[in-house]
């Protein structure tokens, strides 16, 4: 499953993508670490399966809480993407 | 005082079934932001529902819808095997066996609505709007979910219905009434919508064109939710919305792809979901119950 967690609004669209099924595959979950604004759960979907997830209440300000690892220039690679060994995860913006 | 924006409450059962002859009695209970919908499974075949709106206090929307699904049916909460609990007040739901989102219960329900080849379901609630991608059994695929503003749900319609004193149900129909197509008015928020069209209005626009210009606004604001996850055929909408002519006709319009006739209310979809995830869970447990 592809969860696209975030909103649009009137400033642009503002999603983090996690395709569970590839999620489900890890054992390490580095990525919920990794984030240093603490954007990044796991969770019991509703099929059972461990996976990650946004915070609930991040989910309509992830454009705020992501921005400190979102530079305008030299923007280093984002934590949890490079955390993730399954290329599950990705930002919209 | 006249409000035009409260739609008409309303319970049904299935007269021709003796549920008392049924082996799996299940029910969710979809306690959404605006609406709430409590509805009963019998041996997998919807038995009755009941669809009122969501008052301040979740648990007794919940009670209250569960009592009016039954009401007249001869079967009291004891008589139901496994309730699941559903949308934003899921959690609040005082007699469920269990929890589970909107999403994955939403493309359950259009799935046995519409059947096995919908591939994308927009629920168009009451205080967000979901684009859901599912495989023919009804698991969810792909989904995204906005409810960060009103505008493009029916909270949105609600407020327009009592800005030009037109009945909600009679909203879409009006919409269409129109000889072009106006530009849309600003679809990124509920309350610049309003001051738009309160404008428009003293320009000496009709009812319609203004109706028009927000059914307009609210369908552009959805294609662009659908454009994130991707839309496929077949294409199906639940939710309060999807019984607006006037939004459902410009969606298909912009997207160019015909959503399937509803077959069930759209409303129910959720609680439908969840009373099939109740039926699957309640065999699960019965099964676990009789090896012990």
């Amino acid at each position: 499953m592809k969860a696209h967690y975030g909103y649009k609004d009137g400033s642009g669209d503002w999603f983090i993508i996690i395709d569970t099924d590839k999620c489900v595959e890890c054992d390490d979950r580095g990525c919920v670490p990794a984030c240093p604004w603490d954007v990044l759960e796991i969770i019991l979907d509703d099929y059972d399966d461990e996976v990650c997830a946004v915070v609930e209440d991040q989910r309509k300000k992830i454009k705020y809480s992501c921005a400190p690892c979102k530079p305008d220039r030299d923007r280093p690679p984002l934590p949890c993407v490079a955390a993730c060994p399954y290329d599950a995860l990705e930002h919209s913006w | 005082m006249v409000e035009y924006w409260r739609w008409k409450e309303y319970r049904w059962h299935d007269e021709s079934k003796d549920w008392r002859k049924g082996e799996f009695i299940t029910a969710g209970v979809d306690v959404g932001s605006v609406s709430s919908q409590a509805l009963v499974v019998v041996d997998g075949e919807l038995y009755s529902f009941s669809n009122m709106r969501t008052g301040s206090d979740s648990p007794e929307s919940a009670r209250k819808a569960m009592a009016w699904a039954l009401e007249g049916t001869g079967m009291t909460l004891d008589d139901i095997g496994f309730v699941v609990g559903t949308g934003y007040g899921r959690v609040n739901v005082p007699f469920s066996n269990k929890a589970i989102t909107e999403i994955a219960c939403h493309a359950r329900g259009a799935n046995y609505m519409y059947g096995s080849s919908v591939r994308t379901v927009l629920d168009m609630g009451g205080q967000d709007c979901k684009v859901i991608r599912c495989d023919e059994k009804g698991k969810v695929t792909a989904f995204a979910m906005n409810d960060k503003c009103a505008a493009g749900t029916g909270r949105g319609m609600e407020v327009f219905a009592d800005l030009l004193a037109i009945p909600i149900e009679e909203v879409g129909e009006l919409s269409l009434q129109v000889d072009e197509e106006p530009e849309p008015v600003s679809s990124t928020c509920v309350v610049f919508a309003k001051s738009e069209a309160t404008g428009l209005l003293r320009e000496g626009w009709p009812k319609s064109k203004v109706l028009a210009a927000y059914c307009s606004a609210m369908a552009h604001r959805i294609v662009t939710l659908l454009e994130q996850v991707g839309i496929e055929k077949e294409f199906a909408i639940t939710g309060g919305i999807g019984k607006n002519i006037g939004v459902v006709k410009r969606l298909e319009d912009e997207i160019g792809i015909k959503a399937l006739p509803p077959t069930y209310d759209t409303q129910i979809a959720g609680a439908l979901g969840a009373a099939l995830f109740a039926q699957n869970l309640l065999k699960k447990k019965l099964a676990e119950a009789s090896k012990t």
